[in-house]
This record gives C-alpha cells, structure tokens and sequence, in this order.
C-alpha cells in the first residue's frame, strides 16, 4: 500500500500548490468560441457577464491585493450614489462574494440571504438609459481603479442588442479597449493555391 | 492508532526470549483523508485560464463630417449578420436603387473565411510567411514582439488594405458577432468596423430575406 499513499501524497501536494480555485459565478455562461489565445488578465479585472436571457451580471476584483478594499469601497460608494446606507457587517462580507446581477436596491437582501435563495433575486442589473446603474457601477470601479480592466463574457446565445448596450455603456466610461471572453476553439485557415 | 501488539503471557518458564515489539501503525483514516483531499482538489481546480479575445471600439464623440475616416469603397466588405445565424455580404456601398444583390453565406470553412481569405490573399501571404520563417528561425524575433510584428505588417500594409464592415440586423445573437469577429482575426484582416444597418441595407436584407 506505500507507494500508492505515496502517489497519493505526490499528487495531494501537487493540487494543493498548483491550484487556483474556479471563480463561483452567479450564472452559467456558454461563451462563443475563437482562435483567440490571450489569456484573461487575473487581478484588476470587472467581468460583465451576459446569460441567455440577457439579464446583466457585475463582477469586481479586490484589486492587486486585498489591502485595497476596491468591492467595499465600491459598494460604499454606489450605495452613496443611491442614497443607501450600507453597514459594515455587509460591506465586509460583500468583499468576499462575487458576481451579482440585481439593482442596488436589493443588494442588501441579497447578502443578508441564504445560499440557497441566493439565485432566485439575480435579475440582472438595470442597463437602460433611464436607470443605467450598470454604468455607475463602471464609473465608481475606475474611480477606485483606474488599473482596471473590462471584460465581457457573453452567452453565445444573448441577443447582440444587450450586448450593443453593455458595449455602449463601456465606450461612454472610456473604457474602448476590452476583452471578450473566449472559448479557445482552433482553426485552420488554408488558402488556395489556385488564383 | 498505533496498535502494540504485545507479546503473550511471557512468565510461563523456560527461556526467557527478548520482547519483541512489533508495532504497527493503521493507516487507512491517513489515506482516507488524503484521497479525500486530492478528489477535492482535483475536482475544484481550474486549469485552463479563460481566454480573451481583445477588441477595440471607437469613441462615441462625433467627429465633423469633413474630417471623418473615409473609406475607399472598392476595399469595402459589408458582412451583415442576420436573425437564425444567417450571414450575407457585398462589396462596396450601396446608395440608390438598384441595390446590389446580398450574397448568402455561412460560418463554415468554405463560407465566408474562403471569400475573405482570398480577398486578403496578400497580406495573409505575407503574415503566413512571417509566422513560417519565425518557426523556422530564420527571424528571430525578440520575445513576445511577434503580435506587434504582425499589426506592423497589418499597418504597413497598402496592396489591398481590406475593410470589413460587420452589420448586425435585429435578433442576431451575440455569438455570431463574435464568430464574425473570428473570422475576421483567422484571415488578418487589417482593418473593420462594427456599424449600423443604413436604410438602404435594410431594403436589401428584406429582399435577401424574401428570395432564399
């Protein structure tokens, strides 16, 4: 039985050293495919995140290092542009989740909520241009990093026109550059030989 | 869980023979835990970084008619992505009636990638060969400079200087616009545009549409 607890130990430790954890998403995205092989930046990243029925999700790192607050401040500061107070037990605890895709008002619920329940009150956030709160979300995340770079993992199957708007909405903070996130799908990409 | 097994009744006469000590440790809860570890591990670990495909998208200021980018019409392609993953094209710009006729496509291998491809012959012949003679180590390029060389060749780039406008109708998926996207990356061409349907494209879809 030794070598085998040994195998077991080697590969044990290797997993343990090698791994970085799947980020927990607040919903399942089929992303289209590319030849791209860019790999997605992993620290100052805001993933906007687009489901098949095209309900909006924002997701923001802490930064280059967790020193830095940013989904606190962020939280803080949304919830100041809104005029709602959040308290620090949620502030603190906003930190350490990820994705949402609901308006700033139900944010507070939704930390306060159960694992379980947690799914049902993403709705997406709001994008029209009467209540583009998707846009302060951008604009406070530059303000607090203005390192931070925007990516967008669509469904292949959203409509393009909700993507248009997120597109949109991401030109008007000055963010032009961005990322689409990928599946890597190689092609071959053969010319005639014959004119 | 080190279990002595120790040694029976050792006062029953004759020789007294040295104690002999075996121990032995179970380690079945040890492996246990260990495999339990591992199987987490294994199952919780995301190898493949997502990839990212990069694009750029044009300021939203308006720019002043007279100073705005002009397009040389014979280097133009319009793709026009339409609802259920339909695809037509056209070269130049339609202004009045009669409209060129929309040439029906797809995203398969012989679809639209051919049509492009050839069209950007040229340059993807210079850009093939780059890519051929890096591997050969006949350039040697410094590190993580070969992309640039590549949008350097894109630039310089004045034989054909291809334009792809890609036009999205209503209820096209997200998905395509990235698939034309692709395509426009796996046949190098230099230059495109994501633009709104004018007028006149959307008398020529409709009558597309209507004749397939």
């Amino acid at each position: 039985m030794t070598p085998m607890v040994d195998l077991f130990f080697l590969l044990l430790t290797f997993f343990m050293l090698t791994t970085s954890f799947k980020p927990q998403e607040a919903v399942q995205v089929d992303t289209p495919k590319s030849i791209s092989e860019k790999v997605s930046p992993d620290k100052n990243l805001l993933t906007i995140a687009i489901s098949k029925d095209n309900k909006v999700f924002f997701n923001i790192d802490n930064g280059k290092d967790s020193t830095q607050h940013i989904r606190r401040r962020l939280l803080q500061g949304v919830g100041k542009f809104y005029g709602i107070k959040f308290p620090d037990k949620q502030l603190l605890k906003f930190e350490q989740m990820s994705s949402f895709g609901m308006p700033v008002a139900n944010i507070s619920e939704w930390i306060n909520a159960e694992n379980t329940q947690r799914d049902k009150m993403q709705i997406g956030i709001p994008i029209d241009s009467l209540n583009n709160q998707l846009s302060v979300w951008i604009r406070m995340s530059r303000e607090l990093n203005p390192a931070i770079e925007a990516a967008v993992k669509g469904d292949a199957t959203a409509d393009y026109n909700t993507a248009k708007k997120v597109f949109d909405i991401l030109v008007a903070n000055n963010l032009m550059r961005f990322n689409l996130t990928t599946t890597l799908n190689k092609v071959e990409a053969k010319l005639d030989t014959k004119k | 869980m080190a279990e002595i097994i120790k040694e029976e009744g050792g006062k029953k006469g004759g020789k007294r023979r040295p104690k002999k000590h075996s121990t032995h440790i179970d380690m079945t809860p040890m492996v246990d835990l260990a495999c339990l570890l591992l199987t987490f591990f294994m199952l919780t670990t995301a190898f493949s970084k997502p990839k990212v495909m990069e694009i750029v998208l044009p300021d939203k200021t308006p720019v002043d008619p007279i100073n705005a980018p002009k397009v040389d019409e014979k280097k133009t392609i319009n793709i026009i992505l339409d609802a259920n993953d339909k695809v037509y094209w056209y070269d130049g710009a339609a202004k009045k009636a009669p409209y060129p006729a929309l040439n029906a496509s797809n995203f398969s291998k012989d679809g639209i990638r051919k049509m492009l491809l050839n069209r950007n012959r040229d340059l993807f012949l210079k850009i093939e060969k780059y890519n051929k003679d890096v591997l050969a180590g006949k350039v040697v390029p410094p590190r993580d400079t070969i992309a640039k060389r590549i949008l350097a060749i894109k630039r310089a780039d004045k034989s054909g200087g291809l334009m792809v406008l890609i036009k999205a109708a209503d209820k096209v998926k997200y998905g395509n616009i990235v698939d034309a996207l692709d395509e426009i990356a796996i046949c190098n061409i230099p230059r495109y545009a994501i633009v709104d349907l004018t007028t006149q494209e959307k008398a020529m879809l409709e009558i597309a549409r209507q004749t397939k």
